[in-house]
Formats: C-alpha cells, sequence, structure tokens
C-alpha cells in the first residue's frame, strides 16, 4: 500500500514538473511582450531605457533555463509570482477563484450521477427494449451538441424568454450556479451514462448472475446486491477520468454565463498575455486533477475487497 | 455492382448516413455556387433582418446572410477537422508503431510524453496552446493536436506489441528484411483498421472541440464564417435576434450527428469482433424463427 502510494506520487511530481516545464516553453516562446502589457495594463507608457531597465529587474533578459529554474524555485516555495494585468500576487487570485469553479465542477458531479446511474442501470436491464433504445437515442444526441451550445440555448431560454433565473452568475447563491452546473453535466452525463450501461451489461453477463438467478434470488437483489457493487469500479475510475473534461469544459462554461472563476480568468489572462497567471491556471488545474485521481486509485481499496486482500 | 448493392442492403444506415455525408461535403464543395449572397459582403441596411424568404437564416448585425455564412462555415470546420484528424491520425501511428517495435529508450520516452499528456485534462491545455500562440484555426489545430495524438499513439503501440514477437515477424528480421520494409508491409497495416475507426469516431468530437475554441476567440478570427465563432458573435444579440445563435448551433450539430452515427456502423462494418457478435445474434434469431416455423 504504502510503496502503491509513493510511486503514485513520484510519477505525479514528474508529470507536474514536465508540465511546468511545457507551459513555462510555450509562454517563453509566445507572442506578445510581458513589460509592454504590464506598463500598459498600469496606464503609463515609459520610455526605452525604463522598460529595458524593467526587463533586467523582472529577469527576462536571463538565459531561458535560468529563468525557469528561478520561476520553479518560486513555484515551489509557493509564490506563483505577480500578474501582469491585475498587479496581484497570483495565488491569491487563483486561490479567490478556485472554489467558484470547484463548486461548479462538483455540482455538476452530482448532477451527472443523479442522471447517468438511474438511466444507465434502467438502459442495461431493458437491453435491447423501447426504452433502451431511447435512452441510447438521447445520450447520443448529448454526446453530439456542443456545450456552448447547450448553454446558449438555456440561457436564452430560462434568463430570457422566461426570467426564471439570473443572466449573469456573479456571486453566490444556489440560482446563481444552477445553469452552468446543468450545462456542464449536460455532455458528461450522456457519455457517462453510457458507461453504467456497458459497465452494468458485463456484469450482468457474468455467470454468477446465473447462479444467482438459479438459486431463484429476486431480481432486483441481484441488481443492486451483486451486479452493481460491482460495477461501481470501473465506474468510479471512469468518474476519476471524466472530470478531467469537467475542468476543461468549465473554461467555456464559465465565460457564457460570466462565472467568476478559474476558466473565465484562463480566458481573460490568455487575452492579456498574463504569462504568470496562465502558468499558475494550467498547474493547479493539473494538480486537482491528478490529486482527485490519485484519491479515486486509493479508493479501490474500501470498494473491492480482492483488492485489499492481494496486498 | 451486385456486391455494392448486397452490401447497401445489409447497411441501410451506413449507406444513408454516407449520402448524407455526401450531401455534407458537396455542400461545403460548392458552397460559392449555392449560397444566395456572398458571406462577408456587409449591408448595413439590411442588418438584423429575422429569416424571411430572402435571407432564409436572417442577417447578422453586418446584414451578412447567415445561410450563406453557415454554408460557408461547413468549409471552414470540414476542412479544419480533416486536417487535424489525419494529422494526429499519422503522427501518433507513426510514434506508437515505432515505440511498440522498438522497445527500449524510445519507447520509455514516448510512452513517459503520453503519460503526460493523458494524465492532464487535454482541453485546458489546449485553451492555453491556442490562447498563447494566437488565435487563428491553424493554431487552435495545433492545440487540439498536441493534447490528442497520445490515443493513437497507444493503441497504435498496444496492437504492434500484440504481433511484435509472432514468429513471421521473426521470420522476415532473420532473412534480412529492411526495418522500413517490416514496419511498412507488417506492422502498419496491421494496425490501420482499429485506428482508421477511431479516427472516424473522432471527428466529431473534433469538429466539437475546434468550435468551442472558436466559441472562446481561440481559432478562427472574424470575418471568417466559422461556427463556434458565429455562435459568439450571436451572443449579444441573443434575446432580439435568437436565430443568430441557433442556426449555427443546429450545423454543428447535425454534422457532428452524422459523423459520430457514420463512426459507429464504421465500427460494426470493420470490426471483425463486433461483426461475429452481430452474426452470432442474427444468426440466433434465424434459427430461433424456423423453430417456431417448424
Amino acid at each position: 500500500m504504502k510503496r502503491t502510494l509513493a510511486k503514485r506520487l513520484l510519477q505525479m511530481i514528474i508529470v507536474l514538473f514536465g508540465i511546468s516545464f511545457f507551459t513555462f516553453c510555450l509562454t517563453y516562446l509566445a507572442p506578445g511582450d510581458p513589460v509592454l502589457t504590464m506598463y500598459a495594463a498600469s496606464g503609463t507608457m515609459p520610455s526605452e531605457e525604463i522598460i529595458e531597465a524593467t526587463r533586467d529587474e523582472m529577469g527576462l533578459n536571463d538565459p531561458f533555463l535560468m529563468q525557469y529554474a528561478r520561476w520553479l524555485g518560486n513555484c515551489l516555495k509557493g509564490d506563483f509570482g505577480t500578474s501582469y494585468s491585475m498587479n496581484q500576487p497570483v495565488l491569491s487570485i487563483i486561490g479567490e477563484k478556485i472554489v467558484p469553479t470547484l463548486k461548479l465542477a462538483f455540482l455538476s458531479l452530482l448532477i451527472m450521477l443523479a442522471v447517468a446511474v438511474p438511466f444507465g442501470v434502467i438502459a442495461a436491464v431493458k437491453q435491447n427494449r423501447p426504452i433502451d433504445y431511447l435512452i441510447r437515442g438521447c445520450t447520443f444526441l448529448g454526446v453530439s451538441i456542443p456545450n456552448f451550445w447547450v448553454g446558449l440555448l438555456l440561457l436564452y431560454l430560462f434568463a430570457l424568454k422566461l426570467g426564471l433565473l439570473p443572466v449573469v452568475s456573479t456571486g453566490n447563491g444556489i440560482s446563481k450556479i444552477i445553469l452552468p452546473a446543468i450545462t456542464l453535466a449536460f455532455a458528461m452525463s450522456a457519455k457517462y451514462t453510457r458507461q453504467v450501461r456497458t459497465a452494468v451489461l458485463e456484469e450482468l453477463n457474468q455467470d454468477y448472475v446465473v447462479g444467482a438467478r438459479a438459486r431463484g434470488i429476486d431480481e432486483r437483489t441481484i441488481l443492486w446486491r451483486h451486479v452493481f457493487p460491482n460495477a461501481l469500479l470501473p465506474l468510479v475510475t471512469l468518474l476519476g477520468l471524466s472530470l478531467g473534461s469537467l475542468l476543461g469544459g468549465t473554461a467555456v462554461v464559465e465565460v457564457i454565463f460570466s462565472y467568476p472563476g478559474l476558466g473565465n480568468l484562463a480566458v481573460s489572462a490568455i487575452t492579456a498575455y498574463d504569462y504568470p497567471l496562465i502558468q499558475a491556471y494550467v498547474l493547479w488545474i493539473a494538480l486537482i486533477y491528478m490529486v482527485i485521481n490519485l484519491i479515486v486509485d486509493l479508493s479501490y481499496d474500501l470498494l473491492d475487497p480482492r483488492i485489499r486482500e492481494s496486498r | 455492382m451486385k456486391k455494392l448493392r448486397v452490401f447497401i442492403k445489409e447497411n441501410k444506415l451506413f449507406a444513408i448516413l454516407s449520402i448524407a455525408l455526401v450531401f455534407i461535403i458537396l455542400s461545403a464543395v460548392f458552397a460559392p455556387l449555392l449560397a444566395p449572397y456572398d458571406p462577408d459582403t456587409a449591408d448595413m441596411g439590411n442588418a438584423f433582418q429575422s429569416p424571411d424568404e430572402d435571407h432564409w437564416f436572417g442577417t447578422d448585425k453586418l446584414g451578412r446572410d447567415v445561410f450563406s455564412r453557415v454554408l460557408f462555415g461547413t468549409r471552414v470546420s470540414l476542412a479544419a477537422s480533416l486536417v487535424l484528424v489525419s494529422s494526429i491520425f499519422v503522427i501518433g501511428t507513426t510514434l506508437g508503431v515505432i515505440a511498440g517495435y522498438f522497445g527500449g529508450k524510445i519507447d520509455t520516452v514516448i510512452m513517459r510524453l503520453s503519460d503526460m499528456m493523458i494524465s492532464f485534462p487535454g482541453m485546458v491545455l489546449a485553451i492555453a496552446v491556442a490562447g498563447i500562440l494566437g488565435a487563428s484555426v491553424i493554431n487552435a489545430i495545433i492545440a487540439i493536436m498536441i493534447v490528442s495524438w497520445t490515443k493513437y499513439a497507444r493503441l497504435a503501440r498496444s496492437l504492434v506489441l500484440k504481433i511484435r514477437h509472432k514468429d513471421f515477424v521473426y521470420a522476415a528480421e532473420v532473412t534480412g528484411t529492411k526495418t522500413s520494409r517490416i514496419l511498412l508491409r507488417h506492422m502498419i497495416p496491421n494496425v490501420i483498421p482499429t485506428l482508421v475507426i477511431t479516427a472516424t469516431t473522432d471527428i466529431g468530437t473534433m469538429i466539437l472541440e475546434l468550435a468551442g475554441l472558436s466559441f472562446l476567440g481561440f481559432g478562427a478570427q472574424p470575418p471568417t464564417p466559422e461556427w463556434g465563432l458565429m455562435l459568439n458573435e450571436g451572443r449579444a444579440y441573443m434575446l432580439s435576434c435568437p436565430w443568430l445563435m441557433i442556426f449555427p448551433g443546429l450545423a454543428i450539430c447535425l454534422v457532428v450527428i452524422v459523423f459520430n452515427l457514420l463512426g459507429d456502423s464504421l465500427r460494426d462494418i470493420l470490426d471483425p469482433k463486433f461483426e461475429n457478435q452481430r452474426r452470432r445474434a442474427l444468426s440466433m434469431q434465424k434459427t430461433k424463427k424456423v423453430n417456431v416455423g417448424s
């Protein structure tokens, strides 16, 4: 157990290291001058000499690897630099926006589970019956419709036409988060319903189900006591992986609903060539995603006695 | 000819979808002939017209005909997603085959790279890459390419590893066949069918991701008639002019649905495992019927 954990942590550190190098390269090679951006944000246009002096001061004239090493060292100390466009420490900006994004991601995860698990199980149990075809048809539409279009349509219908929910999702309160969360959950639910169906079907075709039926155990007990717990393991793995698309999808959804989260922040940071902020965004999302998947892997022990015994 | 007729009869859905695809491709190719207006010509006097006989899908803020723009958008989306899918197909397959065949250090490097990409939400990196490189269709393609080649590399590698240690490969090696020839004649043909199926099912997803980047402003730039961009432009006038966001969205859905269904049915036809299962299921039905009849 301890060895697996150590191995996974080491792997995580290597991946984070690689990602940090990649994003640093990217921002290093990118067009746009951070010094000019910074001064433009403060509203002044200084002379050539001052600009050059600032570049020296910020270390932008140093060799590439030196810049990277310094940046990485600072990151490890918890200092992600100062945002060029907002003139604030990056860490405090990220810290402020990360909570709303996580809230959004988890609420849509809950919505997704509430939709996908029942429908997936029904589709599997009623395989090749009308209800199965109906559910599969819906999931098919779900993965083919772009989530930003769903967001726009929901906004149009509920916020503008019916006036039920706010158009702009700033501030707190459940009504502000519900439309973005549904939008985000839409495509994910469709994908996950399919996966639930496949996982449950696979278990339903196992010999132990035939055995249980032969012993006269009723279908509902077979399904919920025997089949479902067995199907749970692959489903939890897939859940961890879907969180990746969820975190990636937040950017589009947050922009549509003007939701004050990391995705919205990242989009405006990119538009403003605010490199420290972009780097921190990518690293933080990577970290969250990997920590969650680590927890998922560790939860196997709890979910599956076979794995627990084998260690 | 007879074979074709039998094939169509056995795969009705596939035939219908292929016809739909041909229609989509034709409308992209012949967009300049089919479009009633020039997609880029502004006509300020006619801005924000709701759909009528002259402008089937209405006009946008510059008075441009939305129907013509949606039609021309087919070109952008189809071309971009085909370029994208074929490049990740080539890059991923090449790297995967090399990794699987040679093993050792090359394999480790390629697989570690791909591990890195996979243990990370791809779209986040794609947004960062597309944004930093500067907004354009090409850069959006590069961004998605960087995060999606790994799937093909992994698949190709695992397929190569399945046959790497078969006798016919060793025989080829012992008889002095050039490595390049082994790769081209023995390895590649073995991985191509599965990867083609994957690529076909991926086209729909790629169209969605490209449109998503354009929607955020990191893909096509105005005045390009691109669906994602059109949705973004129409967003501001949603309440008074809903047609600006309805028609480009419908176009995306339609094309993506056709590609997704096509990919699924192609898999059913080409994948022998699926095919066998289907045959077995069919023959079981037939025997049942026979039993009932007798």
